[in-house]
């Protein structure tokens, strides 16, 4: 039987430490929706994620009023439409269409982000895969809640250069498509190395071709929760600190797992996995950055916080790994700048550079994520980032991303909103020295050394 | 079905028990176990209850409850028992 003090432990992480499941994703496949005739590709889109998603928004909420614990996002994530869209789409055009059907779709279902405006192109692009990459600047100007992202390596295939350098380019032209919204529509342009199919988070969800038809993926958080079950452990031993970290992502987890089951069973779809991050908000007592200040460090970003955020991320995942019958997703540490005060904070006092934040991205479970840079920032420069995260991504077999956002008409020094969940950040300092003539080579780089087990 | 937990924590006063139960008993739901302790003057207690047998909507009760604790003063919530066994117990 529980106990009150048991009781009164779980209310208090809810309601003073910011305990919540982070998002419910429902992952649709489209693949069944595939017709020749763009019209009739848009209604079979249309039809199967209204019919699937109907009752998210409402079961989700059913769930937070019974358990009394808030579900903060629900959202849909579906097949790359790169994979779907190709017969019916002739142009650029064509897919911006497609892109505002799911827009709609998503604003119906009443889901907050909608997330697979998607190709996959890590070995190399086909040319339904390069319309679709190209119209991404269109598709995000013209929507509200698609999101889209794009693989362009894997440690199995390798880094697909030439579609790095469209990246740099499509990033770019992103920026200037949404320039009247401080270029938000980078913020829901995800590129990715090592991309999984199950992940939960947005903006870089998609429902991968490896996927049953329909599936509930939950992300869990709790940094807050973390963060002050460390504050009972100031001056311990680096065991003391880890034990203390795992003991409190298993019961984070736990929370997840519960409402991923549930979720599952009422809406009749079958639960696909536990995604055990930390996701940041940019509300206060929110914060990675301050899980590892509480660790010892003077600010984030200073010497040390590597080995701090490894740790975190390791602990994270024996804690939580225990608590769920699957765990998927990105599952680790997520550390976007303009979604963590702390790291807002960091970055404003001068302790936390672009390359530190490389650094910290080889290990934990994301990438360079939410960062606002220069507006005049050249293409080449994003795609030699993106390049640097995904060999990281390939050398080191786990998933790097890069979601940067070139501010147009802002420069270092000036502050950028997005509202939400989204936050605000400062415009960051990129490196000046230019590597055009290396993204310029063009073709691949292949898969390294480790890669072939067969 | 699984059991539910009501907590009741605020500013102690004449009557909390007496109002909680009372909305209970009209509900048909049957407390099965009462928990309390009175910290610094701050009422603090647990219920475990079987809401099977009542007609009410889960919806309804968890927001009924909240409205009532709202005119006593204090903080009244009624969650399904299994966020706190899943959470604490292996």
């Amino acid at each position: 039987m529980v106990t009150i003090l048991e009781v009164n432990e779980t209310n208090k992480m809810i309601e003073q430490e910011k305990l919540d499941v982070r998002t419910i994703t429902l992952g649709i496949s489209l693949l069944d929706c595939c017709d020749a005739d763009l019209d009739a590709l848009n209604r079979n889109i249309y039809d199967k994620i209204t019919r699937l998603g109907k009752d998210l928004v409402s079961t989700g909420r059913e769930i937070e009023l019974e358990y009394g614990i808030p579900i903060v996002n629900k959202r849909i994530s579906v097949t790359p439409i790169a994979l779907v869209a190709g017969r019916a789409c002739r142009s650029e055009e064509d897919f911006v269409e497609v892109a505002k059907t799911l827009d709609k779709a998503a604003r119906d279902t009443g889901v907050n982000f909608l997330g697979g405006y998607s190709a996959i192109v890590s070995k190399g692009t086909t040319p339904t895969d390069e319309a679709l990459i190209r119209s991404i600047p269109a598709a995000l100007a013209a929507t509200g809640r698609v999101c889209s992202s794009v693989n362009i390596g894997s440690t199995k295939t390798g880094i697909n250069m030439d579609a790095v350098k469209l990246m740099g380019e499509i990033v770019r032209e992103t920026a200037e498509a949404t320039k009247e919204n401080n270029s938000l529509g980078c913020a829901k342009l995800v590129v990715f190395c090592n991309a999984p199919d199950d992940n939960p988070f947005m903006a870089g969800a998609f429902h991968g071709v490896s996927e049953a038809d329909a599936v509930i993926n939950v992300g869990v958080s709790g940094p807050g929760v973390i963060k002050h079950a460390l504050e009972g452990v100031r001056g311990k031993n680096f065991e003391v600190l880890c034990e203390t970290v795992k003991r409190t992502a298993f019961k984070v987890t736990r929370a997840g797992q519960l409402v991923a089951q549930e979720a599952s069973e009422r809406l009749g779809i079958p639960f696909g996995i536990v995604d055990l991050s930390l996701a940041p908000t940019p509300s206060v007592g929110d914060s990675v950055a301050g899980i590892l200040e509480e660790m010892g460090l003077e600010s984030a970003g200073a010497p040390g916080t590597t080995a701090a955020l490894a740790l975190l991320n390791d602990q994270v995942k024996k804690g939580g790994i225990m608590a769920s019958s699957f765990v998927g997703g990105l599952s680790g540490a997520f550390i976007p700048v303009s979604e963590d005060q702390g790291m807002i904070d960091a970055v404003n006092r001068g302790a936390l550079t672009l390359e530190k934040l490389e650094a910290m991205t080889c290990v934990c479970s994301v990438g360079l994520d939410m960062i606002a840079v220069p507006g005049d920032t050249p293409a080449s420069t994003i795609s030699g980032i993106i390049a640097d995260e995904a060999a990281i991504g390939m050398i080191n077999n786990k998933t790097t991303a890069v979601r940067l956002i070139p501010v147009v008409g802002k420069d270092v020094g000036e502050t950028v909103e997005f509202g939400g969940l989204l936050g605000h950040a400062p415009v960051q300092q990129v490196n000046r020295f230019g590597c055009a003539d290396f993204i310029n080579r063009g073709g691949r780089i292949p898969a390294p050394i480790h890669s072939f087990k067969n | 079905m699984s059991k539910t937990i009501i907590t009741v924590v605020g500013k102690d006063t004449v009557g909390i028990i007496a109002k909680v139960c009372t909305y209970l008993a009209e509900n048909q739901v049957n407390v099965e176990d009462i928990s309390q302790t009175i910290v610094q003057g701050y009422f603090n207690m647990m219920m475990i209850v079987d809401t099977s047998g009542s007609s009410k909507p889960y919806a309804g009760m968890v927001t009924e409850l909240d409205e009532l604790g709202d005119e006593i003063g204090v903080k009244i919530r009624c969650q399904r028992e299994d966020i706190f066994t899943k959470m604490h117990r292996i």
